[in-house]
């Protein structure tokens, strides 16, 4: 069927910021469906408040909108641009949502907006828990049975009837506490019991366990005309009972006979047709391991995470062929831009091993919870190809960046064989190590299996990596290793740096004695089709022993090195630089290469570049794509962190790093080699010092006089970063870091409690371009990935603002910066310091490009390539600054990490940033919280709640005093209520977790707390009451502001007293003109 | 070091598993990722070596539900990794003891992906499995059929002949389950010897090698679709449309897999289909009266016929591969379904 010729604007909303559950993938998706509605001719309206993404780039849509993702904000969009038609399934969950709210408001009708793709009624469906249920009963599709229950009774009568065990689930409880397994009766009776008592509502979900069962995804699609197909199946190796986002998942399935692949392929398209899915489709199944009985988990209607993983799992693009089916065609009609010859009818098939890992923050947060279950905690994930299932294994924890490249654990290792085996039956990030160490010292496969109800298959598998370890650690001498062990040991997927561990020499050794064995890597193409028909588009993942299909072009090739998986302070920022860095390369007429394994992301699109790696970003994997490709450059700035640490393996291997050189690089991230340069330049920098042991970290902090800055040398999104505010504290810091080795020293610094200033700037090694200056809202010691920033400053005195533009040019002319950098200060008592220098591009590129209508990246690149910056047409110094304000918010997932800190410190918390934009700096805001989620407290909802630290309580007595005076009942934690009605500020003194958690409990479940404005003292135990108070605020889901700036910024825009919906919509071509 | 060699020279080694031996054969690749048992047991591979794409085979063994005749039928099969340790709750023996206790020759650790883009430039040839130089070589003509016919009872009333060519266990199956009684003959039965026994329709099934190598079979067909609705699958399309007075061809590199898909042009409709054939329908010498009905999504070729008359019906690829593959519309109930309204006029 042809497409709809009534189609002309398409109003397409994207997922919004990143947050736990619903990351980088929607970008991919909704890039892909608007190159998609431009290639189709019809105009593209883009939604997303989120700034850092392609997406959102004039270039992807035609009028791009970074407001609000709320109802309000649609319709004032809708109402200006009046689109035809509504893309929504693109945008996750919030996408879809947001879909669904405009039509039962109206808005939709009022308008005359048709929805494209799947129907409103047919997403109802899928996503209503009864309406689903029944609908299942009539397919004859099987759903696991439950049952709510407000009584002990009804749960035994279920469990009695549908048998043993049943899983408790109570509702809206703290931290999903309460609740779980019972095998019997008597079990059930107890466990139901203490789950009606904790849970608020007094109820409980029982359901019939099927944990351990298999967990089977289908990733499905269907046209209007009721052609579906089979992307991929993919299959858990953890077991359910684990979100499949915090799940190891290997595509296609392993372990299903082709008749219970079927079974559940019937399945799932039989759903998905009785549903009318016109799009892609995901369907989880559990699929008991000894017999055919299988349950429907849960079907999402629209693309996923899972698709997006399918999407690059077999080459097949699920979001592009949704769009298009949106429009009207049938599968038949939409071509295989991989083969070029097929059509989307056929299903991909495919020759390898797809191995999907997930990427948790608990490097970040020691404290948190590390248990994985039903609720997602990973923040990303990685993806590794490989022709048998060891080496994607290998390859993936490769890929991770958490300094491992085998399946040896150190601290696993020194654990006695009673504490291994008690760690089998912990469900947590670490079960897969747990596993391979339980293996290593000989426990049973049968008897893993039992515990774990990892499949037999997948032990096996781990089993060989764990004796080939062995065998190679016996050797005890490089010059043991016969070519044909060599041989089997990379076709294995085992690095040669690991190799060398296990027999005790150089990597650079056994990497010689590698290729003159000539046991070379090969590369293969991911072809949708296992080979039967030639491929088109050039995406390769690496093996050994086969025939290469990669071969030098002989073209001008640079290689773009990405930012693999999305973690807390690298996001998808990195991807967005990545992917521009590519095109500004093309059009400068180079071939564009590039290197990476996010699942999620445009740069992992194979149309991104000409030909894209899907491999690990350490040195021996980049090193084997830089010797076929022989590049004329390599880019190592637009990857974040990852990229700019492996600049130098890169530059030892031979090769041209375009940009900043080696050791200009260095001297930026070098301490010793930085202070020269400031010191040279007189340009101030707190003071500060290098230490590696907790002796000399305690001796620098006398000496420079608390509270002092603690942090790692080479790190991005501060990780492991503190204000230390006595000895103990920097005790505690130094015993954390050092449990694991640390390549670098550790910079101990004075911290000055100032304002933050940040610059992006553009350099050619001589001339300078400053986009903008950004200014933070919450003082020096929050760390700027999760401060507010605004643009253009709104407090900067001209004075400061000159000094910022004069140490931006000083210090980019000295480095040689040729491309980016990235500088952090802080003004404090009228001057101004240095703080950070990045000579790379940072998070906060992708909004001030949008925001000013510079293109930073390409001017970067092409600054890397030799053009000189006054002639490319924004002048030189400091950009004029925009008319209008923009607010970068942050964005968190607290409510998935449960033992995390909710207050914002040096260390990097949030997941993603969403922007508020517009004519003055109040409504900027306010459209940030909007953005944020963050609604305008009203006196008329609820009162607010302090828990004031003592050195901020006189800073929290204004407010008080302010927020009292508007009307709002004001409540205090005991300290800080003596202290306010001291004073004279009527506030309502209440209890510290702790002190009587029960009452304060009430309270919150009252709904007269609308806001809690709290500050921490210092430290990390989660037992503090300020700690436990700012966690309940989460689980009670009442906003929690943990820095009196921030309470400040809130203030004012409760006293502009006006509504989200009264600010115009801003679209980024209203700015650029 | 055991090795496969091609007709054209091309060599690729492996190691040698399953009966000790050589094999030799027409060696095709098929893309299907799972269902390695139903595949080697297809009569439809009867004396091929069968290169499989995906890389990993094994994983589940091999039970005793998932066989599609009694036994190995390939000459010899060429994988990339053969599994260590199957896993599956069905599972009864290693694919490797199956292979031994059956007689037949495997390869392992070949690079199964450049066989295949071998094959697809180069075409479909012959070739050799070697294991030791001075055996000799395990080779079956390109032919199967029942031994002596047989009957499978169902209670609804129609009763379908099978002319077996190579028929899969699993499309025997899929008419029982509909209800049709069914009467399998030989593949040199006498067109007369089935009629007279009775029959409301006639399957001419699926089977190995070339369609023009059943001369005796396209005159047995040609009067038994003179008399009775027949269906044709894989193979027997073929040699329906010989019978016909049409023609065929050889496909470069064949249709193997249960990825294909076809557009069903009654239905105005698409789906995916599994096929194990090496040749097609000739679409500018098709049969007098015929129409046709699929065509391959991909390649444009001949998937599916009906005949003058309107019953009379034939497709290339299994209707009711891997016992169940979901489509939007099942041609063999709808042709139970005409034949059965034809019956009651």
């Amino acid at each position: 069927m042809p497409k709809k010729e009534w189609i002309k604007k398409v109003l397409v909303i994207g997922s919004g910021p990143i947050v736990i559950g619903q990351a980088a993938e929607f970008d991919y998706a909704g890039t892909q469906a608007c190159r998609v509605l431009k290639e189709e001719g019809l105009e593209v309206v883009l939604v997303n408040s989120n700034p850092a993404t392609i997406m959102t780039d004039t270039e992807i849509a035609d009028k791009v909108y970074l407001e609000p993702l709320t109802v309000a904000s649609l319709e004032r969009i809708i109402a200006k641009e009046r689109p035809d038609s509504l893309l929504a399934g693109l945008g996750g969950q919030t996408g879809l949502n947001m879909a669904m709210e405009l039509d039962e408001k109206g808005i939709l009708a009022k308008y005359n907006v048709q929805l494209l793709g799947t129907k409103i009624d047919a997403i109802r469906r899928a996503e209503d828990r009864e309406d689903f249920k029944n609908m299942m009963l009539d397919i004859g599709e099987p759903c696991i049975d439950s049952v709510i229950v407000h009584d002990v009774q009804p749960a035994v009568d279920f469990g009695n009837e549908f048998g043993y065990p049943v899983i408790v689930r109570p509702a809206y409880t703290l931290g999903g506490t309460g609740g779980g397994f019972a095998e019997n009766e008597k079990q059930l009776r107890e466990i139901c019991a203490d789950g009606l008592r904790s849970s608020r509502v007094h109820e409980n979900l029982i359901e019939k366990s099927v944990a351990g069962w298999k967990e089977i995804e289908y990733e499905v699609i269907r046209d209007a005309s009721g052609n579906s197909i089979v992307v991929c199946n993919m299959e858990n190796m953890d077991p359910v009972g684990v979100h499949t986002g915090d799940s190891i998942v290997v595509a296609p399935t392993q372990t299903l006979r082709a008749s219970e692949a079927t079974m559940l392929r019937n399945s799932a398209l039989s759903i998905i047709s009785a549903l009318g899915i016109e799009g892609g489709c995901n369907v989880q199944y559990a699929l008991d391991p000894v017999s055919l009985k299988y349950y429907v988990i849960e079907v999402n209607p629209r693309v996923s995470r899972s698709s997006a993983l399918a999407s690059k799992a077999t080459g097949y693009p699920i979001a592009k062929v949704t769009t298009r089916i949106a429009l009207g065609y049938t599968l038949d009609e939409i071509a295989n831009g991989v083969t070029g010859c097929t059509y989307a009818c056929a299903e991909p098939t495919i020759d390898y091993v797809v191995l999907k890992y997930p990427r948790w923050p608990f490097d970040k947060f020691v404290y948190a919870d590390k248990h994985i279950g039903t609720k997602m905690k990973a923040t990303g994930e990685i993806m590794s190809i490989g022709v048998n299932f060891e080496s994607a294994m290998l390859k993936a924890v490769r890929s991770l960046e958490m300094g491992m490249d085998s399946l040896v654990v150190p601290s696993l290792e020194e654990l006695s064989d009673e504490e291994i085996e008690k760690r089998l039956h912990e469900i947590n990030t670490e079960r897969s190590f747990v596993v391979a160490e339980a293996l290593r010292r000989g426990v049973t496969m049968e008897h893993i299996n039992q515990i774990t109800k990892i499949d037999v298959w997948f032990l096996q598998k781990m089993k060989n990596i764990v004796e080939m370890e062995q065998k190679v650690r016996a050797l005890g001498s490089k010059d043991a290793i016969t070519r044909d062990l060599m041989f089997a040991i990379k076709k294995m997927g085992f690095a040669d740096k690991a190799i060398a561990r296990f027999v005790g020499c150089k990597e650079s050794e056994i990497r010689e004695m590698r290729k003159a064995m000539n046991v070379l890597p090969s590369y293969r193409l991911v072809d949708t089709c296992a080979g039967e028909f030639d491929a088109v588009s050039p995406y390769y993942y690496s093996a050994y022993g086969t025939a290469t299909e990669a071969k030098n072009t002989g073209r001008k090739t640079v290689v773009v090195l990405g930012s693999g998986p999305i973690r807390i302070g690298q996001g998808i920022e990195f991807d967005y630089c990545s992917v521009h860095c590519v095109w500004a390369l093309k059009r400068a007429g180079f071939d564009t290469v590039i290197i990476n394994n996010n699942p999620e992301t445009v740069s992992t699109d194979f149309d991104t570049s000409d030909r894209l790696y899907f491999e690990p970003l350490m040195p021996e994997d980049v090193w084997n794509v830089l010797e076929i490709e022989q590049p004329v450059g390599v880019v190592c700035q637009f990857g974040g962190q990852t990229a700019i640490k492996l600049a130098k393996s890169v530059r030892e291997a031979g090769y041209n790093i375009l940009g900043t050189d080696l050791g200009d690089i260095d001297a930026a991230e070098d301490r010793e080699l930085f202070n020269q340069l400031l010191n040279s330049l007189g340009i101030p920098q707190p003071k500060g010092t290098t230490v590696f042991t907790a002796d000399e970290a305690a001796a620098a902090a006398r000496e420079l006089g608390y509270p002092v800055l603690v942090r790692p040398s080479y790190v991005l999104g501060g990780q492991g970063m503190e204000i230390a505010y006595d000895e103990k504290h920097i005790r505690e810091y130094m015993s954390i870091i050092n449990m694991n080795v640390q390549e670098h020293p550790i910079l101990v610094d004075k911290y000055l409690l100032g304002r933050e200033i940040e610059v992006d700037a553009i350099c050619d090694g001589e001339n300078v371009l400053i986009p903008g200056i950004m200014e933070h809202i919450e003082r020096a010691g929050i760390h700027s990935g999760d401060s507010i920033s605004v643009y253009p400053p709104q407090h900067l005195a001209p004075r400061i603002q000159r000094m910022v533009t004069d140490y931006t040019i000083n210090i980019a002319r000295s480095l040689h910066v040729k491309g980016l950098v990235n500088i952090q200060f802080i003004e404090y008592a009228g001057d101004l310091y240095i703080i950070e220098v990045n000579p790379r591009s940072s998070r906060t590129v992708p909004y001030i490009s949008k925001v000013t209508g510079i293109p930073i990246v390409e001017l970067g690149v092409r600054a890397s390539l030799g053009e000189k910056v006054p002639a490319m047409g924004f002048g030189t110094g400091l950009y004029p600054p925009a008319p209008t304000v923009a607010v970068k918010m942050p964005v968190f997932s607290f409510e998935k990490l449960n033992e995390v800190e909710v207050a914002l410190g040096p260390e990097m918390k949030s997941t993603g940033e969403a922007l508020g934009l517009a004519e003055t700096a109040e409504e900027a805001y306010l459209k940030g919280f909007a953005s944020t989620k963050m609604a305008i407290p009203k006196p008329e909802e609820g009162g607010v709640l302090f828990a004031i630290a003592d050195h901020d309580k006189r800073e929290a007595m204004e407010l008080a005093e302010t927020l009292a005076s508007l009307g709002f009942e004001i409540y205090a934690t005991s300290g800080t209520a003596h202290k306010f009605n001291h004073n004279y500020i009527g506030a309502h003194s209440v209890p510290r977790p702790g002190e009587d958690t029960e009452a304060l409990a009430k309270l919150f479940d009252s709904g007269k707390i609308r806001l809690i404005i709290t500050t921490p003292t210092h430290g990390r135990d989660p037992m503090r009451a300020g700690f436990r108070l700012r966690r309940m605020a989460v689980e009670y889901g009442i906003a929690c502001v943990t820095s009196i700036d921030t309470a400040k910024l809130l203030l004012k825009c409760i006293k502009l007293g006006k509504k989200e919906e009264d600010i115009p919509a801003l679209g980024l071509h209203d700015l650029i003109l | 070091m055991a090795m496969l060699i091609l007709e054209d020279g091309t060599r690729f080694e492996g190691t040698a598993f399953g009966a000790k031996g050589n094999a030799a054969g027409e060696v095709v690749f098929t893309t299907g990722m799972a269902g390695y048992q139903e595949t080697i047991t297809d009569p439809a591979c009867e004396g091929q070596i069968i290169c499989m794409t995906y890389p990993l085979i094994g994983n589940v063994g091999v039970n005793d539900l998932d066989f599609e005749s009694d036994g190995v039928r390939c000459a010899g099969i060429v994988v990339s990794e053969l599994c260590d340790l199957p896993s599956n709750w069905q599972l009864k023996r290693s694919l490797e003891d199956y292979l031994c206790e059956q007689g037949v020759t495997g390869l392992h650790s070949v690079d199964t992906r450049a066989l295949t883009r071998h094959l697809r430039t180069a075409g479909v040839m012959r070739g050799r499995i070697v294991v030791d130089e001075d055996a000799q070589d395990n080779e079956k003509p390109a032919a199967y059929t029942c031994g002596a016919a047989y009957e499978i009872k169902a209670d609804g009333g129609l009763t379908f002949a099978v002319l077996d060519l190579g028929v899969k266990k699993s499309v025997l199956e899929a008419f029982a389950d509909r209800g049709v009684t069914l009467k399998v003959y030989p593949a040199d039965t006498a067109a007369e010897t089935i009629l007279d026994a009775g029959c409301d329709a006639v399957i001419i099934s699926s089977g190995p090698g070339c369609p023009a190598d059943y001369a005796a079979q396209c005159e047995t067909v040609r009067v038994l679709m003179e008399k009775k609705p027949c269906m044709g699958i894989a193979l027997g399309h073929q040699v329906m449309a010989l019978a016909a007075g049409g023609a065929v061809k050889p496909l470069l590199y064949g249709h193997h897999g249960s990825n294909l898909p076809v557009k069903d042009l009654e239905h105005s409709t698409c789906y995916v289909t599994a096929q194990h054939v090496g040749y097609t329908i000739d679409a500018d010498n098709l049969p007098e009266g015929a129409v046709v009905t699929h065509v391959n999504s991909n390649d444009g070729t001949v998937e599916g016929l009906r005949y003058a008359g309107g019953l009379s019906c034939s497709v290339q690829f299994y209707p009711d591969a891997g016992r169940g593959l979901y489509k939007s519309v099942d041609l063999y109930d709808e042709f139970i379904a005409q034949v059965r309204e034809s019956a009651a006029k």
